[in-house]
């Protein structure tokens, strides 16, 4: 496939794909290509979103409410480190997203058999208010999922 | 109506429209930590030179979140414990042309037990000031011939947070007086004086209107007993100095360096209007 | 490797055949998510842990995948099932190849 970097730009626009062979592209230009003086950043690639991380951990079968316990503050002081846990009994896996984040995933979690109990707790990152989702695979083959809502405050002056 | 002023009315509103659910310190009077393995008391009588100004000296703790609260109420849960442990190997760990570590000539960390609650303080020559930052650079360069650390630097930090932890539980008790008496003096000038493009002086925050909400910021009385604290803006370690220079960048002012004398003065001034809160050693702030 | 890092694991020294213990785990590590950009407007690249794993006596209990959504200083809190004296091993993937392990033994009271 040629590519120029105004077909480039221009892909860039338009999809994730174009976006990936972008990186493709600056990871594969020759050396003694010179970037212009005021050449934008290369661009974040935008990761899964929550939607698509939960496809994938459920390969398309259905999430039923209820059955998870998702623990998070509705209001976060900061967003930098919320403490957050999913609990599901009968869990063999369970997945955390974050809507609202440019990474949608958070953590897949899987139990092994030496588990105490199906719960595991962390801390995330949150970039502003929003609606975390936790999915629990259960040990026969069904999904449950609760979700809950943060409100993250911009807290803390100065640096 | 000169920009300062819109800027100085804009934050008067703001503190105005305090929601009353977050508008005061939760009632705690202790930080019961492990379990109730320790506990700290979050409040002290005011020092003589703070009557009438504020009814009683207050941990930054009593301002915080359930979640940011709970944070310190397990050393396993406190991501400062983490750095506190970094510190304490490098207590064991020799360093400079001198072959020696810390624990050489001070034997076990808990020899600094005491330390923290009283710094900064005079010198051994008593002609300076100096935060336990200087006193630790100190023996490196002298007694170590090893490298000063920087001020904000990670090994630092580690150190006066493992430093610090020995000396949990006990009150500051800070020497104001002697040779200590011209610093108290010039950092007590220094809160009270306006700073900055917002013209905010430490007071108008954190005597003024501690307790209020400064848009989402729950204002404390800016106590430093609980420095180094790990902070969750920065995810990491902070020492009341980072903190000074963020207050003061925060009013739109040219800041002093981390280690300057003014904030060394400020540092003991600060200090000063925590006696008898307890050295929190490794606090945890939002 | 990346500076710094140091993992903190408390392990009782003794438990009762069939209790569930809960354990806390931390490391000290940046976390850098690949999402924030340099003073001259240059993306810092993704640098974290990315896998934690903790196994009892050969028996895994938990093998979590870490996004960069994680904060700083990865926590985690989880109960195990003590059925048996044994070793805990506590292992976290780096980025950067490397691995950070830990190693804490519990007997039966």
């Amino acid at each position: 496939m040629e590519m120029n970097r105004r077909k480039t730009i221009a892909l860039g626009a338009g999809g994730v794909a174009a976006l990936i062979g972008t990186a493709a592209l600056a990871q594969t230009a020759p050396a003694t290509t010179t970037a212009p003086a005021a050449a934008p950043a290369a661009p974040v690639t935008p990761g899964k979103t929550a939607e698509q991380w939960i496809a994938e951990f459920t390969g398309g079968a259905g999430v039923t409410e209820g059955g998870v316990e998702l623990t998070a503050p509705e209001i976060a002081e900061n967003g930098n480190t919320v403490p957050v846990s999913v609990a599901a009994d009968g869990a063999s896996e369970v997945l955390l997203v974050a809507t609202g984040n440019p990474v949608g995933g958070v953590m897949i979690a899987r139990f092994g058999p030496a588990a105490g109990r199906r719960e595991i707790a962390t801390r995330i990152r949150l970039a502003r208010t929003q609606d975390i989702i936790g999915v629990a695979k259960m040990e026969d083959g069904t999904f449950r999922q609760a979700t809950a809502n943060v409100k993250v405050t911009i807290g803390g002056c100065g640096g | 109506m000169t920009s300062t002023h819109l800027a100085a009315a804009m934050l008067a509103l703001t503190l105005a429209g305090t929601a009353p659910a977050q508008a005061d310190p939760i009632d705690a009077t202790e930080i019961v930590i492990n379990d109730g393995e320790i506990a700290l008391p979050t409040r002290a009588p005011a020092p003589a030179y703070l009557e009438g100004v504020l009814p009683e000296v207050r941990s930054g703790w009593l301002y915080r979140d359930e979640a940011t609260r709970a944070m310190q109420m397990d050393d396993f849960e406190n991501p400062g414990m983490v750095f506190a442990d970094l510190g304490l190997d490098s207590w064991e760990t020799p360093d400079g042309t001198q072959g020696k570590s810390c624990a050489d000539c001070h034997n076990g960390i808990d020899s600094m037990k005491g330390l923290r609650a009283a710094m900064p303080r005079m010198n051994a020559a008593g002609d300076n000031l100096w935060s336990m930052e200087n006193f630790i650079n100190d023996c490196r360069v002298n007694r170590m011939g090893a490298e000063e650390w920087g001020w904000n630097s990670a090994p630092m930090k580690n150190m006066t947070a493992a430093i610090s932890l020995q000396s949990r539980g006990m009150p500051v008790d800070v020497a104001i007086d002697g040779p200590a008496a011209a610093w108290w003096e010039r950092g007590r000038e220094m809160y009270y004086t306006r700073f900055g493009q917002l013209e905010l002086a430490c007071a108008n925050c954190h005597e003024e209107n501690s307790g209020k909400n400064i848009r989402a910021d729950h204002l404390s009385q800016g106590q430093i007993n609980g420095f180094p604290t790990y902070r969750l803006k920065d995810a990491g370690m902070v020492s009341s100095h980072q903190r000074f220079v963020g207050c003061v960048r925060d009013t739109r002012g040219e800041t002093f360096k981390a280690g300057s004398d003014e904030f060394r003065a400020l540092e003991l001034y600060v200090a000063s209007r925590g006696m008898g809160l307890p050295v929190e050693g490794v606090a945890v702030r939002h | 490797m990346a500076e710094n890092v140091k993992p903190r694991v408390r392990v009782p020294d003794t438990a009762s055949a069939g209790d569930i213990i809960t354990l806390k785990t931390l490391i000290s590590h940046q976390m850098e998510s690949g999402q924030r950009k340099d003073a001259d407007g240059q993306t810092i690249p993704r640098s974290i842990i990315n896998r934690f794993v903790v196994d009892f006596a050969g028996a895994n209990v938990l093998d979590v995948q870490m996004e960069p959504a994680i904060s700083t200083n990865p926590y985690f809190e989880f109960g195990v099932l003590i059925d048996k004296a044994g070793e805990f091993t506590f292992t976290w993937y780096d980025d950067d190849g490397s691995v950070y392990e830990e190693k804490q033994s519990i007997a039966i009271a």
